[in-house]
């Protein structure tokens, strides 16, 4: 792998930038490998990354049925946060923190990634009560966070309107400093680059069509471009199309998919300089380096595919974010488009052990899987490595929702949706 | 926008007055308290969630409040059916197709 740094760019502009190295090969996969990961999203190709770096597992494949990073990790709002209410997901998200806050470092590739802090409005006093309790949870758990009042938000976000005159007055906010937001597309380049640096086959433009299994045992996938391809372990990271894949092995999980909403407005001067989250008037917002605001909100009611959603949800997220900022008013908007999400009952994600030996799963991120991105890939590789689940990944089994030990995230946390 | 057929106002009416439900044709065990843990969680919690056509419980909450079943492509997002709970589906998915 060529390294990148300063001298580099200057060496290389002597000849044009013509003469790179490719970031990743296009090689023509085995027959056999040690564990396949289906999905070469952000959360597969960190899998696939830890398992080759951390674990000493190479002989790896990712198989990619577009090309990588082309569903939800290019199409989240770039969110890093970690201040969860249950003690699991805070660990396993606090893992994923620690994990971004040296990514750079480690991929050798710049993630931008930014700790401009997060801010989550409270618009009642039963929301400031929740805030006080899950800060007070996360500080237990040595995650960093802040009781804001009305006027500390005001001094942070100075275009907001905190007065008391507006429909749902901000009554104060959690404030996470260390979170911030990232660069999603560099985040799945520089793992797909790392992972190939490692001996890791990237195989893009590559469907799998059918699980093949002998036994109860997974022992491979058909492929619609290189036909069967056999392996030890399977680990499926395909976020929306997770049910589909676990039709193919015969069981169902308690997902359901849901398009994802998020636009970007024109670019305009900096403005706002931290985010700024709302769950009771129920939007998103930051701005990006090139100026732009980044906008999101809640899912799209009905289950969906179709990577694109309905034009009520959007006027309900603009809505939101006009109450908060009526200075965005005459901002003009972009871009809009949408992931599908697969959303767990509990809003907590599934990193388990399926009824198929030997293939397991790492979905139902819902709507915020772009945080856990290096966490949920580092716990997976270990536990794929070792055929056992990660302890951090252990209460999120799919088979919590038999036992009902499910891990509550929904609106106790920060959870936006 | 979706605008779907209220069986029961017998008109179309926009997205926005409808809730979705999800999956349609869901079956309380006739006894929980025989059921086992898996049995009681698979009604609770697992879904079909199909690539393809899906039968939904939908209800007409900002207009009649009464609830029907749809049958839609989650794909194309195009509703095939509206049909009466207690009804079954005419337009159903055949098996194999629906990956």
């Amino acid at each position: 792998m060529q390294h990148y740094s300063g001298f580099g760019l200057i060496k290389h502009s002597l000849s044009h930038h013509e003469n790179w190295q490719r970031a990743w090969r296009n090689p023509t996969p085995k027959k056999k490998y040690d564990v396949i990961v289906i999905g070469g999203g952000g959360h597969g190709l960190a899998t696939a990354y830890y398992l080759a770096k951390e674990f000493g597992v190479t002989n790896v494949a990712v198989i990619e049925k577009g090309y990588l990073g082309g569903g939800n990790t290019a199409r989240n709002t770039t969110i890093v946060r970690s201040n969860y209410l249950w003690d699991e997901a805070a660990h396993l998200y606090e893992h994923a923190m620690k994990l971004w806050e040296g990514l750079s470092q480690d991929l050798n590739y710049n993630v931008m990634f930014s700790q401009r802090g997060v801010l989550n409005l409270g618009h009642t006093l039963q929301d400031m009560r929740d805030i006080q309790r899950r800060v007070n949870a996360n500080r237990l758990n040595g995650i960093d966070g802040e009781v804001l009042d009305t006027k500390q938000v005001q001094e942070l976000v100075p275009h907001m309107d905190c007065s008391a005159n507006t429909r749902y007055p901000v009554l104060g906010a959690s404030w996470q400093p260390r979170a911030g937001v990232a660069r999603h597309d560099a985040v799945a380049w520089g793992y797909a680059r790392g992972a190939d640096a490692h001996g890791v086959d990237l195989l893009q433009q590559t469907e799998v069509t059918d699980l093949i299994i002998e036994d109860g045992t997974i022992v491979g996938v058909k492929t619609n471009r290189y036909g069967d391809i056999m392996a030890d372990r399977v680990g499926a990271v395909v976020a929306g199309n997770s049910s589909v894949v676990a039709k193919m092995g015969g069981f169902e999980l308690p997902l359901e998919s849901h398009p994802l909403q998020a636009l970007v407005s024109e670019p305009i001067k900096p403005i706002l300089d931290t985010v700024v989250m709302s769950n009771h008037v129920h939007g998103y917002v930051s701005q990006s380096d090139k100026g732009d605001l980044v906008i999101g909100a809640g899912i799209d009611g009905y289950n969906g595919y179709g990577q694109r959603g309905s034009f009520p949800t959007i006027e309900h997220t603009l809505q939101a974010i006009v109450e908060l900022f009526p200075i965005f008013s005459r901002v003009r908007m972009n871009r809009q488009w949408g992931g599908i999400v697969d959303t767990c009952p509990d809003a907590c994600p599934i990193l388990s052990e399926t009824p198929v030996k030997n293939l397991y799963f790492n979905c139902g991120w819902g709507t915020g899987g772009f945080k856990a991105t290096p966490g949920s890939g580092h716990v997976f590789a270990a536990s794929l490595a070792k055929g056992e689940m990660h302890p951090l990944a252990k209460p999120f089994s799919m088979f919590r929702f038999h036992n009902g030990a499910l891990v509550d995230e929904h609106g106790a946390a920060g959870v936006a949706h | 926008m979706l605008h779907i057929y209220c069986p029961h106002c017998c008109e179309y009416r926009e997205e926005e007055e409808f809730h979705v439900k999800g999956q349609a044709h869901l079956a309380r065990p006739l006894d929980p308290d025989a059921c086992s843990d898996k049995e009681w969680g698979e009604y609770l919690y697992f879904r079909k969630n199909p690539r393809g056509l899906h039968h939904e419980l939908w209800v007409h909450a900002a207009g009649c409040r009464k609830f029907f079943n749809v049958t839609r492509d989650t794909v194309s997002y195009e509703i095939k059916e509206v049909y009466l709970v207690g009804e079954k589906p005419s337009v159903v998915a055949h098996s194999g197709s629906a990956k």
